[in-house]
């Protein structure tokens, strides 16, 4: 992964170096990184006076903008969603290398933060299906925490049944909809 | 049984093109089999306002399951409350009970009308009044008068003036609506793009507590009916749910989880004082005070599968109270404090049931499948719920004994999460 960051790391720079001033860093997309597109961006982009060089800190969690490795396809981190059986909270097996990938970047971007979603599927109560989301998201918190994050890194809420990803009445869209999700700060 | 719509109007409703597709109607599935037969004559006078008091008289009556309307025969001219009764031609029509009454205008605009309520049988006067009213106070009258009316007959305190609240999703869109209890003249007090769920009526009537979502979190607020203004009650970390107001409406129990876990505590309306009742390993939430406030009823999965225990208000140890049954949540105490209704599945149907504290004894109430959120009548007759019918959200009311069946739709749109709001206070 750390590859992939240093030229990402170069990519902006050499965009900075291109002309737009250091404080749109945060604005500027991996494509615009041709000197020629940059120029074309307007009339207010002012050069970079000597010296002055945009700094990319990756210890800093958060990423240059346009590109982040939580949304890399190719990145477990892209994965977000554990599912549950009927009536539990316990986070399967099959889910656990996902929530150490979670856990292992926390430990590694002390400031990122992560809200965790639990969600029900629609039947029964809606208070209770809250609390059940609740506890599905408690117990990846519970998990990510035993893992090395820090309590102040990770949310815990519920959305019990009221925000169904998969709508109907099917067992498909029932289980679809017993669900954690792990949504990263800017996410939501 | 008695199957028939009723349809009313909409008084200030023509100006919003959207609410007349939103007026809840109500169907009756089922009647209770000894209703009183009642001949409510219409009201000397009645056609110089409108809507006609007597049809909703007559439909509030009807919709309890205890009465049956009498068409009265043509009179010419229109008896009035001080008419002459002659007792034995309306004891051939079969009728038990009469009311006769006049609707006169006033010099300054306004109308009075007066009312008198007749007991055929025994051939004497049970009661009445004379009510004055403006043009928009039709609806509220007509319920003022069915409420005197189902009181004399019954001896319990009619609920035709009290209202409910509901929360209707269409679309992407979520409506906190309030209504008079038969469904007609609904207002929107809060709409929002995020869920709305857990409407709680204040003991006064003024305010609602319930859980919005607008914060992508549940959050609890308490809203002002009048005013609309709202206040945070309940904002912590985690999620925050299911408020219920403690009897004298000084503070709210609720769901926290911001120490971890679903659990109960107690906060006043402004959010301030947030105090933990109890603390178990499991999930508790859906916290509701007896009406003498000495007790929570609350649903917990401490034993293993979700059921309804009760503690102390003021923290304590818990009691389990129901025992049938592997999922048995929403407890809602009855106004007399006698028995609780609740939800239950059976074989994978969530429905209403009724438990009798004294004698333990369950009824099953409902015969639909998903059953949700049950709300007491302030009288205790009715019970409100949320249930589906055809793939959509429909409220639906049940009468305690579960003789009485009721329907209330929309015509667009999903309905759940009723709430049936408390006695109004003169």
């Amino acid at each position: 992964m750390r590859t992939i960051w240093i030229s990402l790391a170069a990519s902006a720079l050499l965009s900075a170096c291109a002309g737009s001033p250091a404080d749109e860093q945060a604005g500027a997309s991996v494509e615009d990184r041709k000197p020629g597109a940059v120029a074309n961006q307007g009339a207010q982009t002012k050069p970079v006076p000597g010296g002055q060089v945009a700094r990319v800190d990756l210890t800093q969690g958060k990423p240059p903008a346009g590109y982040s490795i939580l949304k890399d396809p190719k990145s477990i981190l892209s994965k977000r969603s554990v599912y549950f059986d009927l009536d539990s909270f316990t986070i399967k097996d099959e889910f656990k290398p996902l929530v150490e990938a979670h856990a292992k970047y926390l430990r590694e971007n002390a400031t990122a933060k992560v809200l965790i979603q639990g969600n029900t599927d629609e039947r029964g109560s809606r208070e209770y299906n809250l609390a059940l989301g609740q506890k599905r998201a408690d117990a990846m918190k519970k998990m990510l925490i035993l893992l090395g994050a820090k309590e102040d890194q990770v949310e815990s809420v519920s959305l019990g049944e009221e925000k169904p990803k998969a709508l109907g009445s099917t067992e498909e869209a029932y289980s679809e909809n017993r669900r954690d999700d792990i949504l990263y700060g800017g996410e939501y | 049984m008695l199957k028939r719509w009723f349809q009313f109007l909409v008084l200030a409703a023509a100006a919003f093109a959207t609410a007349a597709s939103a007026q809840l109607s109500i169907e009756i599935t089922g009647g209770g089999a000894n209703r009183l037969p009642i001949a409510i004559v219409p009201f000397a006078g009645e056609g110089a306002i409108q809507p006609g008091i007597v049809s909703i008289v007559r439909a509030d009556l009807e919709r309890s399951g205890l009465f049956r309307a009498i068409e009265p025969p043509p009179i010419v001219p229109a008896p009035t409350e001080a008419s002459a009764v002659n007792f034995p031609e309306w004891r051939s029509r079969l009728a038990d009970a009469l009311v006769l009454g006049s609707v006169a205008v006033l010099p300054d605009g306004r109308f009075e009308v007066r009312f008198r309520v007749f007991d055929v049988v025994k051939q004497s006067v049970l009661g009445g009044v004379a009510y004055t009213l403006n043009r928009n106070q039709v609806r509220a009258t007509a319920h003022r008068i069915a409420d005197y009316i189902y009181e004399k007959l019954t001896g319990e305190k009619g609920v035709f003036s009290t209202r409910i609240a509901y929360v209707v999703k269409r679309g992407p869109r979520y409506e906190l609506q309030i209504a008079d209890a038969d469904g007609a003249g609904e207002e929107t007090a809060l709409a929002s793009l995020e869920p709305i769920i857990s409407p709680a009526w204040s003991p006064d009537g003024r305010r609602l507590a319930y859980v919005s979502f607008e914060q992508k979190k549940p959050v609890v607020y308490v809203h002002s009916l009048q005013t609309g203004q709202r206040q945070v009650a309940a904002n912590f970390k985690g999620s925050n749910s299911a408020p219920a107001w403690a009897p004298d409406g000084s503070r709210l129990a609720v769901a926290l989880s911001r120490e971890g876990g679903s659990q109960i505590f107690t906060v006043n309306a402004d959010g301030s004082g947030v105090r933990r009742l109890m603390s178990s390993s499991g999930i508790d939430t859906e916290p509701v005070y007896s009406p003498d406030g000495q007790f929570i009823y609350f649903t917990s999965d401490r034993g293993g599968s979700p059921q309804i225990y009760r503690m102390p208000a003021g923290g304590g140890d818990a009691q389990r109270v129901t025992f049938e049954g592997a999922y048995n949540v929403s407890p809602r105490i009855a106004p007399d404090g006698k028995s609780l209704a609740y939800i239950s599945r059976n074989s994978g149907k969530f429905q209403v049931a009724k438990l009798d504290l004294a004698s333990k004894q369950v009824q099953v109430l409902t015969d639909s499948d998903k059953d949700e959120s049950p709300s007491f009548s302030p009288n205790g007759r009715m019970i409100l719920l949320a249930t589906v019918i055809g793939g959509r959200g429909v409220l639906s009311a049940v009468s305690a004994d579960g003789r009485v069946k009721q329907r209330l739709t929309v015509s667009s749109g999903d309905v759940r999460e009723p709430a049936w709001g408390p006695f109004i206070r003169e």
